[in-house]
């Protein structure tokens, strides 16, 4: 009988103490902490033991007193991530806590596209922006994004977006004054820019005259422009086409200072066109009545 | 009261030896981690092609691969193959940590539930989002110390090289 209880009364001190060890060594950890921030960890218990933070994006050991407080300077634990918690002493303790970035954006990672376009184009200029920190976490928490496109004739165009899971994106139309624009994004104080060049679209109309010099025919086309009203740039090529009694001539000109001139033999009904890109321009019959 | 005989005795310790050997197969042999691709809806202004589709997954699968490798074996030169900039420099930042310590972290990704959430309008970037569970082993000067099972939440940002999809960002957050 005896004997009973005392191992009855041996079990229980036990089971109590093991209770007590692991209410003892349990681990008070933070919840989240921000990245950078400086944090401590509660341990309880005695004795020495290891303590690791360990996650991909980084990893800690330090060798700790049980019952103390482990604090974590500034600095320390930079890395927004996942992190597992192991103390290693007489038993082992896990837990995981997470790293959030930290709520201040200070870096832009903007991509403009393209950076050379026709003016007038809607939807045509695409911005995306992705929103760190001062340590290069990602910001997830949603953040707004102001785009801006400017520099050109008119009202800048603008829009403010919100970021979700970090990035924030837009599209905006080309202007329709050719010109470098300015295409801006920004989150708080911290703003990324990028020049757009617009350039003049697609001739809209294109015309020639023509007059006889002797047996020649000087034929000049028109100052080119494109819908919007911008001169087409010098180099653009124009081609003459002249057709007559069966035969054909063609020449190709650059033009030079907004208008493309060349010569061609004047026969009589012959018919001359002129031609940019897919713009056909007028004809002129020569010699017909 | 049954007494063990030594012959039993002598058999109970290799069963013992060929059950953890199994089990540890059973976590840390199996390469083929279960993976669940949500549907993809809007991806934003892009139209996302089933083609890139799988060779995003594909590659941000084999990421998990490298990652792996380096960090179990302390070797960054294993993370260039599908990492690069900001992501690839902190996972070598941790590998030099980890040498530094004495530490190796192996981690074995047992189920990914993968969702497409942003593909940019210029086709430059692809970000995803996954809820992955891993194993994770923690040795400290090639002792083990803790082995945990993990379920965390990954944001992951790839760009497009030559010939294959990079993670740029690679990051957890709280679920």
């Amino acid at each position: 009988m005896k004997s009973r209880l005392t191992l009855l009364l041996g079990g229980l001190i036990w089971v109590a103490s093991a209770l007590l060890a692991l209410a003892q060594t349990s681990l008070h950890l933070p919840r989240t902490v921000e990245a950078g921030a400086a944090f401590s960890i509660q341990s309880a218990g005695s004795g020495k033991a290891v303590l690791y933070i360990v996650g991909p994006a980084q990893v800690l050991r330090r060798d700790v007193q049980l019952g103390e407080t482990i604090s974590f300077a500034a600095g320390d634990l930079h890395n927004a991530g996942h992190y597992l918690v192991v103390l290693v002493g007489s038993s082992t303790e896990t837990g995981a806590f997470d790293v959030t970035a930290a709520h201040q954006p200070t870096a832009l990672s903007f991509i403009a596209k393209p950076s050379r376009l026709p003016v007038d184009l809607h939807d045509g200029i695409s911005g995306v922006a992705y929103v760190f920190d001062t340590f290069q976490n990602l910001v997830l928490q949603p953040t707004q994004v102001s785009f801006q496109l400017s520099g050109v004739a008119g009202v800048p165009q603008t829009r403010t977006v919100s970021t979700r899971n970090g990035v924030a994106w837009t599209k905006l139309d080309s202007a329709s004054k050719e010109g470098a624009a300015q295409f801006t994004a920004q989150v708080g104080g911290v703003a990324d820019k990028r020049v757009i060049q617009q350039v003049p679209g697609e001739p809209c109309r294109l015309r020639m005259n023509v007059r006889a010099s002797g047996q020649r025919l000087e034929l000049e086309t028109e100052p080119v422009r494109d819908c919007s009203g911008n001169a087409v740039p010098d180099g653009t090529i124009v081609t003459f086409t002249e057709i007559y009694n069966g035969g054909e001539a063609t020449v190709d000109v650059p033009l030079k200072r907004g208008v493309a001139k060349t010569e061609m033999p004047a026969y009589h009904g012959a018919t001359i066109s002129v031609a940019t890109g897919v713009v056909m321009g007028n004809e002129i019959h020569w010699g017909r009545e | 009261m049954m007494k063990m005989t030594g012959h039993r005795r002598v058999l109970w310790k290799p069963l013992l030896f060929v059950c953890s050997v199994l089990a540890t197969l059973l976590v840390w042999g199996s390469d083929h981690p279960t993976v669940r691709v949500e549907p993809t809806g809007s991806v934003g202004p892009r139209t996302l092609e089933k083609q890139t589709e799988t060779a995003v997954v594909r590659d941000y699968l084999q990421a998990w691969r490298s990652l792996s490798g380096a960090l179990g074996q302390n070797r960054a030169e294993l993370l260039n193959r599908d990492f690069v900039g900001t992501a690839k420099e902190k996972l070598a930042d941790t590998i030099r940590e980890q040498t530094k310590l004495g530490i190796e972290t192996r981690y074995q990704d047992s189920k990914h539930d993968v969702q497409l959430v942003f593909y940019s309008p210029e086709g430059l970037s692809i970000q995803l989002v996954d809820t992955v569970e891993y194993d994770m082993q923690i040795l400290d000067h090639e002792k083990l110390q803790a082995t945990q099972h993990v379920r965390a939440r990954y944001v992951a940002v790839l760009t497009p090289t030559e010939v294959q999809w990079k993670v740029r960002v690679f990051q957890a957050e709280p679920e």
